[in-house]
């Protein structure tokens, strides 16, 4: 959704994005392969959510109304603005771990860059972001290796879930109008900049873990303008059942 | 020229919260951390500028209402406490005492400096000292640690990310 503030849509877009990411990874709370990957997975979703948070709250300050919350359980999907590839079920250990590297891989270059900013506030959330999504890929290069040179079933399935989410990597490099226009004021980054070290990163990243990359394919596309696949649906009904029940319900 | 003096209750302002404990590592208040960044008295009352630690650090809220509560109950009203995101919280904040206590506590403190490697070769053993480590996860029981292992007293430990 394109709100008069471009700056807010902007940082509702990627808050979008974290949030979405937390809320699939706090599903694996409890039911992880080893504790230590729960621990892991349940870290890296509150990271996201924390800088979720942090994107939707500077979002509502901009438009003047609301607050984090009722941007995160009051809206539909289709004012939801994530990318596709966040929002991709769970599946198995494998789609999870694919799912993450290949959006940590993008996260780096990106808060890299959101660093130089123009706009204060998103610079300063990159910072602090940076040094968190450095240990995400961290993490999800290590099981990408781990697994990928595992056994013929654990190679199999990485292939496989590298195989089906790679349909929605090319979203991540497009850059809208309003973008591109923020990118040239010097406040947003270009997303097709992001190409290149996200290229080098997950190149290596498969030559290390013996996995082969899918050749092109029809690339998916839309959830910046709240064009979702079915999956975000159920997703948020669940997250936004008890606002959406009893509005304004706290602790 | 306006010349601002510095009320002599700032140092008492300082000193009561370096008394507020981190919920999640007790041996260490918020000043050890550095989350408190500063202290400014106005004819308004009393501003805090505070930088949570990790984005999602569960414990900001509380710690927050903490300054306040605590603050209040001792006369320093009103209280104001600022988010300060820039610049963003980092482990070189930590002072050598707070990282000594770290470690007596079982923590094995931060090793180097921020700007470099994201994770060392070697960690001590915050029990035995020996540098013969392993990690076995870059997550610990909290985003602020790693979880690693001592190969000569065969003991778990967490490490303070240095970040």
């Amino acid at each position: 959704m394109q709100h008069s503030d471009t700056i807010a849509s902007y940082s509702l877009r990627l808050g979008d994005s974290s949030l979405i990411l937390a809320q699939r990874l706090c599903e694996w709370c409890g039911h992880a392969p080893e504790l230590e990957i729960d621990l892991a997975l349940a870290n890296i979703g509150l990271d996201l959510l924390g800088q979720g948070r942090h994107l939707l709250s500077y979002a509502a300050q901009r438009l003047g109304q609301g607050d984090e919350d009722t941007l995160a359980f009051g809206r539909d999907e289709r004012q939801y603005s994530n990318l596709l590839l966040v929002e991709q079920p769970n599946g198995d250990f494998s789609d999870t771990l694919v799912r993450q590297y290949l959006i940590d891989a993008w996260h780096v270059p990106l808060y890299e860059r959101l660093i130089h900013s123009r706009d204060e506030t998103l610079a300063a959330i990159a910072a602090r972001a940076i040094k968190e999504v450095r240990y995400h890929l961290r993490f999800s290069r290590g099981w990408m290796i781990r697994l990928g040179n595992g056994t013929e079933l654990s190679h199999a399935k990485m292939q496989q879930a590298l195989d089906e989410l790679w349909r929605f990597s090319g979203e991540l490099f497009q850059a809208d109008q309003l973008e591109s226009e923020l990118a040239e004021q010097g406040v947003a980054v270009d997303s097709r900049t992001l190409y290149a070290p996200w290229r080098q990163e997950v190149e290596q990243g498969l030559r290390d873990a013996g996995l082969h990359e899918p050749g092109e394919t029809g690339y998916r596309a839309g959830g910046r303008a709240g064009l979702h696949s079915e999956h975000l649906g159920p997703l948020l009904a669940e997250m936004q059942y008890l606002q959406r029940s009893h509005p304004g319900l706290s602790w | 020229m306006n010349l601002t003096l510095t009320p002599p209750q700032t140092r008492e302002v300082w000193k009561l919260l370096s008394t507020i404990r981190d919920p999640e590592i007790p041996v260490l208040t918020i000043t050890d951390l550095g989350m408190v960044r500063s202290v400014r008295h106005s004819e308004h009352g009393w501003r805090i500028g505070f930088t949570p630690t990790y984005s999602g650090c569960p414990a900001t809220e509380m710690l927050m209402a903490e300054i306040r509560t605590v603050m209040e109950s001792r006369g320093y009203g009103p209280v104001e406490v600022n988010v300060q995101l820039h610049p963003a919280w980092t482990t070189d904040w930590m002072s050598p005492d707070a990282r000594r206590r770290l470690r007596e506590y079982g923590i094995s403190p931060p090793e180097g400096h921020s700007c470099h490697a994201l994770m060392p070769e070697r960690v001590s053993c915050p029990r035995c000292g020996s540098v013969q480590t392993q990690l076995i996860s870059e997550f610990g029981s909290t985003a602020c640690k790693a979880l690693w292992r001592c190969e000569s007293c065969r003991e778990p430990f967490d490490y303070f990310k240095c970040i």
